[in-house]
C-alpha cells in the first residue's frame, strides 16, 4: 500500500491542528538577569551567576518582558490574568543551567483569545489557548558522530548566551474544520502572528535565527466521525514554508497509516527541511514527568488592571486593521491585498508607496521579481536585503527613463548581492541607459552595414524587420540603450518614416 | 587579663572604636583561638587567615583615615558555608561542591564586608543544611563546646559552636526549619530567624526556597540585633525580599534590656509545650521558669492553642524535600563542582548519575527522592498540594493567636544537645528536633532563641533555649522580649557561657 495523494488524504480525513509557537522577545536584557541578549556574540560572554545557574543565584523577572507578553496577549484578544505565577519545569539537560526551566504551567499570563486569518477567501478563527512567559535554554553543539545529536557525539559544547532569553509561548486551541486548507491556515496564522509581533515591536522575529520556532500538532478524523484522532507533535518547524510542508507531509503520513488500518502513535516528530518529511522522535509515553510546581524564588505576577488598560489603549495599529486601511487608501483590490499579505509584503509594499512609488509598480515588484528572488534564496521577501526606499528609487529611475525594466532588475540584483545603494550600483556597474545619440547613431550605422539585406527590406517598406537591427544595437550596447530610441535612430538613418 | 576573643561583639566594637585594640589585634586573637581549640570543636571548614587579616587591616586603615565606620566594624564573624563568598571556598557541607571557588558574593556576605565586619572563615553544617546535628556534613563532625561528645545542633552547628566556643563573637547561619534556633539553644547562645524576606537570599545555596532565611548568632541579644541590622534590608536581586524597611531591632533590644514587659501579652502554645509528650522534663522545667520570669517582668501570660501546629512536621517534610529536589538538580557535573567518571567511555547521563551518587550524602539523597516523588504527576495534589494547605492553616493559627497576644513562646527544641551518633540511624528521631521551630518556618514569621538556663537530666549541665515568636515584620518584638528575659537571667545567674568547660586543654 502506498501513500495517498494529499487530495485523497483530506478527502478521507478531516485534519485538526494546533500550533505552539515560541518567540524570543526583543528585550535588551534576559528574562531573569541583567545579561545582554545580542545575537551572535562570542559563546558564553553574555552570562552571569543567574543565567549560569550558579549555586545561590536567584531570578528576578524582567518587567519589559512581562509588558511585551501582555501586549501580545492583548493583540491576540486574550484575557490577562490579574494574578499568576511562574512554575518550574524540571528535567535534566546540559543546556539547562539549573536543570529546570522557569516557565508557566496552569496559570498563564494571558489566556483565551483568538486570531482571525484569511485563506482562499474565507476567514478562519484560530482560538488562542494561552500566551505564557518562560526562559530559553542554552544552545548545544554536538561535535563528532554522524547525526549531530548528543548520542554518538565525541563531545558537546554549550553556549549559555541564549540561556535565560525571554521566550513567549503562544498555544492555539485545536483548529478543526479547515479541511484541505489546514496547512495554509496554519501558515497564514504564523505569518499573521509574525506580523503582529513585528508591529508590536516585541521581537525581531527572525525565523532563520531561531527567534520564532513552531511545533505543529496534527491529527486526522475519519470523514463522518466526530472523535478526533491521536495527534503527533512535529518540532523543529522554523519557516512559514515549513509549517505548511510539515503539516501536509504529516497529513499524508497519518492517512497512509489509517488507510492501512493502523493506529497513530502519540509522539514527538522532527521535521526535516531536506526531505520535507517528519521522522519519529521520542514517544510521549516515555516523556519526562516535569514535576511542575510554583517557582518559590519569584513573587506572583499581578499586573495592575489600570496598567493593562493603558497598554491596550496604546497598542499600535495591528496588521489586519492596517491592511483594511491600506486597501482603502491605496485603492487595492481584495485580491491584490491578499496576495501581498500571503507573500508577507504588505508593509514592504506600503513603505515603497510611501517612498513615492506608484502602487501598481510597487505591487508588481514585490509580487513579481522580488518574490522570485526571495523564493530562489529561500527567504521571506520582506527579509531580502533591499529596503522599500531602494525599490522606490528603482521604480522612479525606470519612470524617468534612466533605467529600462531589464536594467532595473540588474540594479536590484546588485543591491541584493552587495548591499550597496541603488545609485552606487548603477555607477559601479555602469548600468545607466546610453542616451548619447552620437554613440547610438554610430552603433546604428554599424548594424546597418553589417546587415545590408535587412536594411534593404526596411527601406523597401518592411518596417517590422527593423527589429533585427534594434536587437543588434541593443546587443552592441549590452542592453544599456532605450529600445524605442534606438528604433527611431535606425529608421532615421535608413531614411524611412512611419 | 581578658583576652580579646572573650569579649562579646559590642565590647569588641567598642574596643576597636576607642582605639584600645586594633581590628588586626582582634582578628589575630580569634585566629589564635581557632588554632587552639578548633581541633577539638571542628567548627570551621575553612579558616581564611589572609582574608581576615586583610579585612581587619582595611578597617584599621579606614579608621586611621578618619572614616565613620559602622557599629560592628572590626568585629570578627564566622560564616556558615551555605553562604556564597567570592574567592573563598564554599561547599554547603557537600562533597559535590568540594573545591568550588565562587566568582561572586552573596548579598549577606557583601553587606557584612561593607559593615567592616571581619569574616574569619566558613563554618561546618549539615550537607545543604539538611539536618539538626551537623553530623550530615560530608567533611567533619562538629562538637558541642559544652560537651565534646555531643552535637552542636544543626544545620548551622559550625556557626553555633564557633560562637559558643568563643572562636567568633558573631556568626551567620540559615534557618529552614529551625537551623538557627535549635543550634543556638543547644549551645547556649542567641540565634534569630528573621521574617521570611527580611534578609536577602541572593547567594545562599538554596535548600528550600520558600523557607530558607539567613539570620544572626551572638552571645547576647544586643549583639544578635546589631548583626541582624547589618544583614537585613531590601535586595532587588531577590524577588522575595520585602521592599519595606524592617523594624529597628537594635532599639528594641536596648528597650527590652531595661527589663519592663508590662502591657505585653505572651501566649504559651499548648501544642509546643509537650502536651503530647516527647519533650525532656528538664527542658520543660526551664521553659516554665522562663515563663514565670516573663510574668515577673510585667507580661501577661495566657495559654492558647494552635491546633494545626501538630501537622507542621509532616507538611515541612513534604515542602522542603520537594523544593530541594528541584534546587539541587543544578549539581550535575556540567559547569562546576565534582565530576565523577568522565573518562571518555561514559555518556553524559552516566557521568551525571555517578557524580550525584558519589557527591551527595544519604540524607540529601533521601530528601531528593522524597521530593521527586511528592512532586510527581498524580501525587502532587496528595502531597505537595496538601502540605501547602497545611501551611496556610498554620499561618491562620498564627494570625488568630496574634489577635490575642503580642508574642508566642515555647522551648526552642524538645531536647538538649544529644550525643554524637545517637540519632543518626533514625531519620524521624532527628526530624523531631525541629518540632518547636517548624511552625514559624512554615508561616515565614520571625522567632528568636535565647538561653534560659541549664538542665543536667541528660548528664552534664546543658543549655536550654526559650523561643519567642512574633508576627511577620515584627522581629523587634522577639528582640525586646528576649533582651528583657536575658537581663533578668543575667541578674540572677550571671552569663550562661561561663559554664562552658575550658577548651584547648589538650594543647
Amino acid at each position: 500500500m502506498s501513500a495517498p495523494t494529499y487530495e485523497a488524504a483530506v478527502a478521507a480525513y478531516q485534519p485538526v491542528f494546533g500550533l505552539e509557537t515560541h518567540v524570543e522577545l526583543g528585550t535588551a536584557s534576559k528574562m531573569f538577569c541583567g545579561c545582554a541578549t545580542d545575537f551572535g556574540a562570542e559563546p558564553n560572554t553574555q552570562t552571569c551567576p543567574v543565567c549560569l545557574g550558579l549555586p545561590g543565584a536567584l531570578p528576578v523577572a524582567n518587567e519589559a518582558a512581562i509588558e511585551f507578553t501582555i501586549k501580545i496577549g492583548l493583540a491576540l484578544n486574550c484575557s490577562i490574568a490579574s494574578w499568576c505565577r511562574f512554575a518550574r519545569k524540571n528535567y535534566f539537560y546540559p543546556d539547562m543551567p539549573k536543570n529546570f526551566q522557569i516557565s508557566q504551567y496552569d496559570e498563564p499570563l494571558c489566556f483565551d483569545g483568538y486570531l482571525d486569518v484569511e485563506v482562499n477567501g474565507r476567514t478562519v478563527r484560530v482560538g488562542i489557548e494561552r500566551v505564557h512567559l518562560e526562559e530559553d535554554t542554552g544552545k548545544n553543539t554536538h561535535v563528532g558522530g554522524s547525526t549531530g545529536r548528543i548520542h554518538g557525539a565525541e563531545y558537546s559544547l554549550v553556549d549559555f548566551n541564549r540561556a535565560g532569553i525571554p521566550l513567549v509561548e503562544i498555544v492555539t486551541k485545536p483548529v478543526p474544520g479547515a479541511g484541505a486548507d489546514a496547512p495554509e491556515v496554519a501558515r497564514a496564522y504564523v505569518a499573521e502572528l509574525r506580523d503582529i509581533l513585528r508591529t508590536l515591536g516585541v521581537s525581531d522575529v527572525k525565523m532563520e535565527q531561531g527567534s520564532l520556532r513552531c511545533d505543529v500538532n496534527t491529527s486526522l478524523t475519519p470523514a463522518g466521525s466526530t472523535e478526533w484522532g491521536t495527534r503527533t507533535e512535529t518540532k523543529n518547524v522554523n519557516s512559514l514554508r515549513s509549517v505548511e510542508r510539515a503539516m501536509r507531509s504529516e497529513i499524508i503520513r497519518q492517512a497512509e497509516i489509517l488507510d492501512a488500518g493502523g493506529k497513530i502513535t502519540q509522539e514527538t516528530r522532527h521535521f526535516q527541511e531536506t526531505t520535507g518529511t517528519t521522522r519519529s522522535g521520542r514517544s510521549k509515553e516515555e516523556a519526562t514527568d516535569y514535576r511542575y510546581f510554583p517557582e518559590p524564588d519569584l513573587v506572583p505576577l499581578a499586573p495592575d488592571a489600570a496598567w493593562v488598560a493603558e497598554l491596550k489603549a496604546n497598542l499600535p495599529e495591528l496588521p489586519a486593521a492596517r491592511r483594511a486601511r491600506l486597501q482603502q487608501e491605496l485603492d487595492l483590490s481584495p485580491d491584490d491585498l491578499r496576495s501581498l499579505a500571503n507573500a508577507g509584503v504588505v508593509d514592504s509594499f506600503a513603505e515603497t508607496v510611501a517612498a513615492g512609488a506608484p502602487a501598481a509598480e510597487a505591487r508588481n515588484w514585490w509580487l513579481g521579481y522580488l518574490a522570485q528572488q526571495a523564493n530562489s534564496r529561500e527567504v521571506e521577501a520582506s527579509a531580502l536585503p533591499i529596503t522599500p526606499t531602494q525599490v522606490a528609487r528603482v521604480i522612479e529611475l525606470i519612470g524617468q527613463g534612466t533605467l529600462s525594466a531589464a536594467l532595473g532588475r540588474q540594479v536590484v540584483d546588485g543591491v541584493l548581492e552587495t548591499g550597496a545603494d541603488v545609485d552606487q550600483v548603477i555607477a559601479e556597474r555602469n548600468l545607466g541607459l546610453v542616451s548619447d545619440t552620437s554613440a547610438l547613431t554610430e552603433a546604428a550605422d554599424a548594424a546597418i552595414a553589417a546587415n545590408p539585406d535587412v536594411a534593404e527590406k526596411v527601406r523597401g517598406g518592411k518596417i517590422p524587420a527593423v527589429g533585427v537591427l534594434v536587437g543588434a544595437v541593443m546587443k552592441a550596447t549590452r542592453g544599456q540603450a532605450d529600445a524605442a530610441t534606438v528604433r527611431s535612430i535606425l529608421l532615421e538613418q535608413l531614411g524611412v518614416s512611419e | 587579663m581578658t583576652e580579646l576573643y572573650e569579649l562579646d561583639a559590642s565590647q569588641t566594637a567598642e574596643a576597636v572604636a576607642s582605639g584600645q585594640a586594633s581590628a588586626v589585634d582582634v582578628a589575630r586573637s580569634h585566629l589564635d583561638r581557632i588554632a587552639a581549640v578548633d581541633s577539638e570543636v571542628r567548627a570551621f571548614l575553612h579558616v581564611d587567615v589572609d582574608g581576615a587579616l586583610a579585612a581587619a587591616r582595611e578597617v584599621d586603615q579606614r579608621r586611621a583615615d578618619g572614616e565613620q565606620l559602622g557599629p560592628l566594624a572590626g568585629v570578627p564573624l564566622a560564616m556558615k558555608d551555605v553562604v556564597v563568598t567570592a574567592g573563598v571556598p564554599t561547599t554547603s557541607g557537600s562533597k559535590i561542591l568540594e573545591g568550588w571557588i565562587p566568582p561572586y558574593d552573596a548579598t549577606v556576605a557583601r553587606r557584612v564586608k561593607q559593615a567592616g565586619i571581619v569574616m574569619l572563615g566558613k563554618t561546618n553544617m549539615d550537607e545543604f543544611a539538611m539536618g539538626s546535628s551537623t553530623e550530615n556534613s560530608a567533611y567533619q563532625i562538629t562538637r558541642n563546646p559544652w560537651d565534646l561528645s555531643r552535637v552542636p545542633g544543626g544545620s548551622s552547628g559550625g556557626s553555633s559552636a564557633a560562637v559558643s566556643a568563643r572562636q567568633a563573637p558573631l556568626a551567620i547561619g540559615t534557618d529552614t526549619g529551625g537551623s538557627i534556633r535549635q543550634p543556638a539553644a543547644v549551645t547556649g547562645i542567641v540565634g534569630h530567624k528573621p521574617t521570611y524576606g527580611a534578609v536577602s537570599r541572593y547567594g545562599l545555596i538554596a535548600f528550600s526556597s520558600s523557607l530558607d532565611q539567613a539570620g544572626p548568632f551572638g552571645r547576647t541579644v544586643l549583639d544578635t540585633a546589631l548583626l541582624h541590622q547589618v544583614m537585613a534590608g531590601h535586595d532587588p536581586a531577590d524577588s522575595t525580599s520585602i521592599p519595606q524597611p524592617g523594624p529597628d531591632v537594635v532599639a528594641a533590644a536596648r528597650q527590652g534590656a531595661r527589663g519592663d514587659l508590662s502591657g505585653l501579652k505572651v501566649g504559651v502554645v499548648t501544642e509546643l509545650t509537650g502536651a503530647g509528650g516527647g519533650y525532656q522534663a528538664g527542658v520543660l522545667a526551664r521553659f516554665r521558669d522562663a515563663v514565670d520570669t516573663l510574668q515577673k517582668l510585667g507580661a501577661e501570660v495566657v495559654e492558647l492553642s494552635c491546633p494545626h501546629f501538630d501537622y507542621a512536621l509532616a507538611a515541612y517534610y513534604l515542602i522542603a524535600p520537594s523544593e530541594c529536589s528541584s534546587n539541587l538538580a543544578r549539581f550535575d557535573a556540567v559547569r562546576y563542582g565534582l565530576r565523577v567518571g568522565d573518562d571518555g567511555t561514559r555518556s553524559l547521563e552516566e557521568v551525571m548519575s555517578l557524580t550525584r551518587e558519589q557527591g551527595f550524602g544519604p540524607e540529601v539523597k533521601r530528601r531528593i527522592m522524597i521530593g521527586t516523588y511528592a512532586l510527581s504527576s498524580g501525587y502532587y495534589d496528595a502531597y505537595y498540594g496538601q502540605a501547602q494547605k497545611v501551611r496556610t492553616l498554620i499561618s491562620d493559627d498564627f494570625r488568630k493567636a496574634f489577635e490575642q497576644v503580642d508574642v508566642l513562646v515555647s522551648p526552642s527544641s524538645p531536647f538538649v544537645a544529644f550525643g554524637v551518633g545517637e540519632r543518626v540511624a533514625d531519620p524521624m528521631a532527628m526530624y523531631v528536633n525541629d518540632l518547636c521551630t517548624l511552625p514559624a518556618s512554615l508561616a515565614g514569621t520571625p522567632a528568636i532563641s535565647v538561653p534560659c538556663g541549664l538542665t543536667d537530666e541528660a548528664g552534664p549541665a546543658l543549655p536550654v533555649g526559650l523561643q519567642v515568636m512574633a508576627p511577620a515584620m515584627a522581629d523587634d518584638r522577639c528582640y525586646r522580649v528576649a533582651a528583657a528575659y536575658e537581663a533578668a537571667y543575667l541578674a540572677e545567674h550571671g552569663p550562661i557561657l561561663q559554664h562552658v568547660p575550658t577548651l584547648g586543654a589538650s594543647r
